[in-house]
């Protein structure tokens, strides 16, 4: 493992084991309820270990991640990856949201930068960037493993928190992107989990670059709900291209007039698509596992996965 | 070189509406070679705001007050009359002009950064004067002021093909910039070295240097 640490989560105990996890996604939105997150933990907790809860992605301002984070292992007994970005908190934030998810019984934190604020829908706010997401895997390494802040603190009470990272196979250039992941894992870094793949040749390279630093890889999935969705994807995540092929078939689905029928077809192109790929890349790599990030979708996860594992 | 943009002339006029007598100061150094306060510009100024000008005088850097203090004694008598100075430099020269003639002060330009010149019309920002700087590790190229998240420890999630998630990605990503250079120079030791936390105490706490 890429850390020294225990298995606190239910996630890297499974890792430990050997298990070929599977971990889906939540997304908390401008909303003040959390009605539909539960919903869709509800709905995927019977094909994840554990599910991520978003942090203002793309630089949306919405709701705070760690109360569903909290909420939904409390109501749904699904455990939950506490996403953070350091974009929206200096280091004594980050200290005290740590400090609370612990309290809150979190046991996994993914350290992320976050998209830079001139891509949200507050284009004019300052982002923080007190700490970059390396910088914060060496606070939780102070807060979990030798129990103090950054300037040595002590803590009261134990931290205990595995920590992922995030990677992107996309990344072109990869070196740069993969020796970062090399500088990073060292700090402290329990699991990686990669930003959307489509490419299983650009998904065999990633793992065969960052095998040497001997942190499990979970592979970054998106199934498309939608056509909108699909070219969205597409346009706007950096770094992240639908392949042609699929956008094209996706196209095609929207042209289909019955509703239900054009979500059967949507559901098809996706397990067309991504059953092979989800395969290939349990029998033929020492991927961890996959991540799910079935926004929305969780419709999709049960035909896509009893199929595939 | 600090690098300044003219304001609007529109915001320039709506600064000024207030005044009846103005006198400009334009810079002889930085924002002549930016072409936002030298000669040409002191007198295109003048004539655009027409007769609320009552005299104009170049200073060879206005933001050192000892060259205020000769620039500006020849134009005495028409500085005291002044209600308002309007100053064609960086805010260190409007300060500083302000500090020394107790004048109200008005800035003629933004002040976008400590840049590189290509040429004339092509400024590229280079420092952030963040008062610990690490160009030793990083081929020489900045991260605090190039980086659009100002990281230690990048490239971050946002670059493509080399270029940066900020701006379009009509803008170089930094830390593919670092790593290209270091890869060239055989140190890719130092992209791999991690970089703790900056301590910003050092940028925070140096509101002047005195020696």
């Amino acid at each position: 493992m890429g850390s020294k640490r225990p298995a606190f989560s239910n996630l890297m105990k499974e890792i430990e084991k050997g298990k070929f996890v599977l971990t889906g996604e939540l997304e908390p939105e401008k909303v003040t309820g959390l009605e539909e997150i539960l919903t869709s933990a509800r709905a995927m907790k019977p094909y994840v270990v554990a599910a991520n809860v978003t942090d203002n992605p793309l630089a949306m301002a919405y709701m705070n991640s760690l109360v569903p984070s909290y909420v939904v292992q409390r109501e749904v007994g699904l455990e939950t990856v506490y996403q953070m970005v350091v974009r929206d908190r200096n280091r004594l934030a980050l200290v005290s949201d740590v400090l609370a998810a612990s309290y809150l019984g979190i046991k996994n934190i993914l350290a992320i930068s976050g998209d830079h604020t001139v891509l949200g829908d507050n284009k004019g706010a300052n982002s923080v960037y007190d700490l970059d997401s390396a910088q914060f895997v060496y606070l939780l390494h102070k807060m979990i493993d030798e129990g103090t802040d950054l300037e040595g603190l002590e803590i009261h009470g134990d931290v205990n928190i595995n920590v992922g990272i995030a990677g992107n196979p996309n990344a072109n250039p990869l070196e740069p992107e993969i020796l970062k992941i090399g500088r990073k894992a060292p700090l402290g870094t329990d699991f990686i989990q990669t930003q959307t793949v489509f490419d299983i040749d650009i998904t065999k390279e990633f793992l065969k670059e960052t095998e040497k630093y001997n942190c499990p890889v979970l592979i970054g999935i998106f199934p498309l709900k939608s056509y909108g969705i699909a070219d969205f994807f597409d346009k706007y995540i950096p770094g992240v291209s639908v392949p042609k092929d699929l956008l094209a078939s996706m196209k095609k689905c929207k042209e289909e007039p019955d509703k239900e029928r054009r979500k059967e077809l949507y559901d098809e192109v996706n397990i067309e698509f991504f059953s092979p790929f989800i395969k290939e890349i349990r029998k033929t790599t020492k991927a961890a596992g996959i991540h799910v990030m079935a926004v929305l979708y969780e419709r999709i996860l049960d035909p896509l996965l009893k199929e595939t594992l | 070189m600090i690098i300044t943009k003219s304001k609007p002339f529109e915001e320039i006029q709506a600064m000024t509406e207030p005044f009846s007598k103005i006198f400009i100061v334009g810079c002889g150094t930085c924002s002549t070679s930016c072409q936002t306060g030298g000669e040409p510009q002191v007198e295109e100024m003048a004539e655009k705001l027409g007769s609320k000008v009552i005299g104009t005088a170049m200073v060879e850097e206005p933001c050192d007050r000892r060259i205020d203090r000769k620039d500006l004694k020849p134009h005495k008598e028409n500085l005291d009359k002044a209600d308002a100075v309007l100053v064609m430099s960086c805010g260190v020269g409007v300060q500083t002009v302000g500090d020394f003639t107790g004048k109200i002060v008005l800035p003629a330009s933004d002040t976008l950064f400590i840049g590189e010149t290509e040429r004339i019309g092509k400024f590229y920002d280079r420092c952030s004067a963040c008062g610990e700087c690490i160009l030793h590790e990083t081929g020489g190229i900045c991260p605090i002021s190039r980086c659009a998240k100002s990281i230690l420890n990048g490239p971050c999630g946002g670059q493509v093909k080399g270029m940066c998630e900020v701006g379009d990605y009509e803008f170089d990503c930094a830390w593919v910039q670092i790593f290209d250079r270091l890869k060239e120079q055989d140190r890719l030791d130092l992209f791999m070295k991690f970089r703790p936390p900056r301590d910003h105490r050092k940028k925070v706490l140096t509101k002047q240097h005195i020696f």
